[in-house]
């Protein structure tokens, strides 16, 4: 066997092998660009809170109908959204901040999810949930993966400068436009979305992965927020692939072998990258004439 | 000349506890009014109110024919993240919002427009420059930038001097005037009471309660400093609730 076939060979005998490819990568395209922005947003632990959240919708959804996609799905993004709202409801009501109205009602909800869960299922099926089944993606999944996608990409493309805006500068934002509300939980919507959409392949534990590593991962290497979001999409791209193949070879479960390449890629970023460790240590001290 | 925006009896303040203590008047159009008082006299939070981010606790603030969104408004303290990746020309661009609204892109005129501004206060060169490598000044001078870009009838300006050099501050004063010139109404928190005198026609004296409001020779009386100066800046904790009934009383006055 030569390398290419090495390399290729998996996912040309495979229709599984191909279908989660084509999955993972779709959700990499759409899930990097929200992961920089929630870790530019100082939110980084909301898509783990967030993905604990819509446990209880998927939960529902799996009583009603079993591993079905559809209502999984569609239970999980409402779950989310109704915890997205509450939180922000609570934060702009009284004076506690979102991050712990979050943390409040994210917990509520994963242990309505699990109770659910216990309700019906055996601890297999809970293992089904929590850490996806990338290798089993059928049509109706990928066409499902493909959906969200798209609607989150034009989603972020839409609110693209008022959520700029918003990062940037919130009072001002506040002071020209109403829209900075509105616009904070469009894009919560969106992370609950892609997170939907990424507990299919990998489980509501690490859709989080591909959405918050390849983000963390390019900050060490691109200052601008363009580059930030198309290095978290490669990063994606490539844990993904890279992923698979070793989940092939060894025989590990795929999910975790995908994080694992993207923890990865964030560890060499972190020590090799242009704006890492090493990197800002070994300066040349030397300066320019102006 | 006609009140661009009215207080009527206007109280505001933080958990019950009043900041700006029944203050009636109006700010004309056109008019280039100073605010001067000692630290917590309740100076940014009358601005605040005027910008409706402070809702009253009592009485009213009006604002006759614009809606509060067109006021440009420079903080004292800018809420602006740094360590987000933006160069000075993203946000010193976000001051297009009214004219190119929530989702247009910047235009060809509006670079014309963009340069002229970093021009006017200093920053011609800074435009790819990461907003976190900025000196305190350069920061305050790019939102000045900004106001500029924004292009609105009514500007309140809070402390705007503050961490900027004197001759910047000499190009911002003209560029205040020249705002003044075009009739816009500016309405600027200041310390500097060589500079109000110099500059500003109108002047606000506030000490929580409002102790002169009118030309500047007068308002900035020596008796009217004195007695602005003797203001309590503390609140007290277990002060009883007032009264609205009863509309015009005067504190401190025996009953
Ligand atoms: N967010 C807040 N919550 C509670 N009290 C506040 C708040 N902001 C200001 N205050 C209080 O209101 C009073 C007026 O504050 P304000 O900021 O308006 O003063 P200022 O005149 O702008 O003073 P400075 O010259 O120091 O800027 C002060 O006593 C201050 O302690
Ligand atoms: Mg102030």
């Amino acid at each position: 066997m030569n390398l290419v076939q090495l390399f290729i060979e998996p996912f040309a005998q495979f229709g599984f092998m191909n279908r989660a490819l084509v999955g993972a990568i779709i959700l990499s395209v759409s899930a990097g660009p929200v992961g920089v922005f929630l870790m530019l947003r100082r939110m980084s632990l909301t898509g783990d809170a967030m993905a604990h959240a819509i446990l209880p919708g998927a939960a529902a959804g799996f009583l009603v109908s079993g591993l079905a996609i559809l209502p999984m799905t569609l239970g999980g993004f409402a779950a989310g959204l109704v915890v997205a709202l509450l939180a922000g409801l609570v934060s702009r009501f009284t004076i506690q901040r979102e991050d712990t109205s979050l943390a409040a009602f994210y917990l509520i909800s994963l242990a309505l999810g699990v109770m659910l869960v216990s309700l019906k299922g055996s601890n297999v099926d809970l293992m089904h949930v929590l850490f996806g089944t990338v290798l089993a993606l059928n049509d109706d999944a990928l066409v499902m993966i493909g959906a969200i996608a798209t609607v989150s990409l034009v989603g972020l493309a839409v609110i693209w400068r008022p959520l700029f805006a918003e990062c940037l500068d919130p009072t001002f934002l506040r002071s020209v436009s109403k829209a900075g509300h509105p616009v904070h939980l469009i894009f919560l919507a969106l992370v609950v979305l892609n997170l939907v959409g990424g507990f299919q392949a990998l489980g509501t534990l690490l859709a989080v992965g591909l959405m918050m590593l390849p983000a963390a991962a390019s900050r060490f290497w691109v200052r601008g927020l363009e580059g930030m979001c198309a290095l978290a999409v490669g990063f994606g791209v490539v844990s993904s692939y890279f992923g698979l193949l070793i989940s092939y070879y060894l025989g590990v479960a795929s999910g975790p072998s995908i994080i694992l390449v993207a923890g990865g890629i964030y560890v060499v970023s972190l020590f090799f990258g242009r704006r890492g460790v090493i990197f800002t240590r070994v300066q040349a001290p030397r300066h320019r004439v102006a | 000349m006609s009140a661009v925006i009215r207080l009527d009896d206007l109280t505001l303040g933080y958990d019950g506890h009043p900041a700006v203590h029944h203050l009636d008047g109006a700010f004309e159009t056109g008019s280039l009014t100073a605010i001067v008082g000692p630290n917590g006299s309740g100076k940014s939070t009358l601005l605040k109110g005027i910008t409706g981010a402070l809702k009253p606790l009592g009485g009213r603030i009006e604002h006759a024919g614009i809606s509060v969104r067109e006021i440009a408004y420079l903080p004292q303290i800018a809420e602006i993240d740094r360590t987000f990746p933006a160069v000075v020309s993203d946000l010193v661009s976000l001051g297009f919002w009214k004219s190119r609204g929530l989702f247009g892109a910047i235009r060809g005129v509006d670079r014309g427009a963009l340069d002229e501004a970093l021009q006017a206060v200093g920053l011609r060169g800074f435009e790819q420059r990461p907003i976190d490598t900025l000196s305190g000044g350069q920061l305050q001078r790019a939102l000045f930038a900004r106001v500029l870009l924004q292009d609105a009838r009514v500007i309140l300006l809070d402390e705007p001097f503050t961490a900027i050099d004197e001759k910047t501050v000499a190009d911002l004063i003209a560029l205040v005037q020249h705002w003044h010139n075009e009739k816009r109404t500016v309405i600027a928190v200041l310390h500097d009471v060589e500079m109000v005198r110099r500059v500003f026609p109108q002047t606000l004296l506030l000490a929580r309660e409002p102790i002169a409001w009118g030309a500047t020779s007068e308002t900035l009386h020596p008796e009217n400093l004195l007695k602005a100066r003797r203001m309590t800046e503390a609140w007290d904790e277990h002060a009883p609730w007032h009264d609205h009934v009863a509309k015009h009383h005067h504190h401190g006055d025996a009953a």
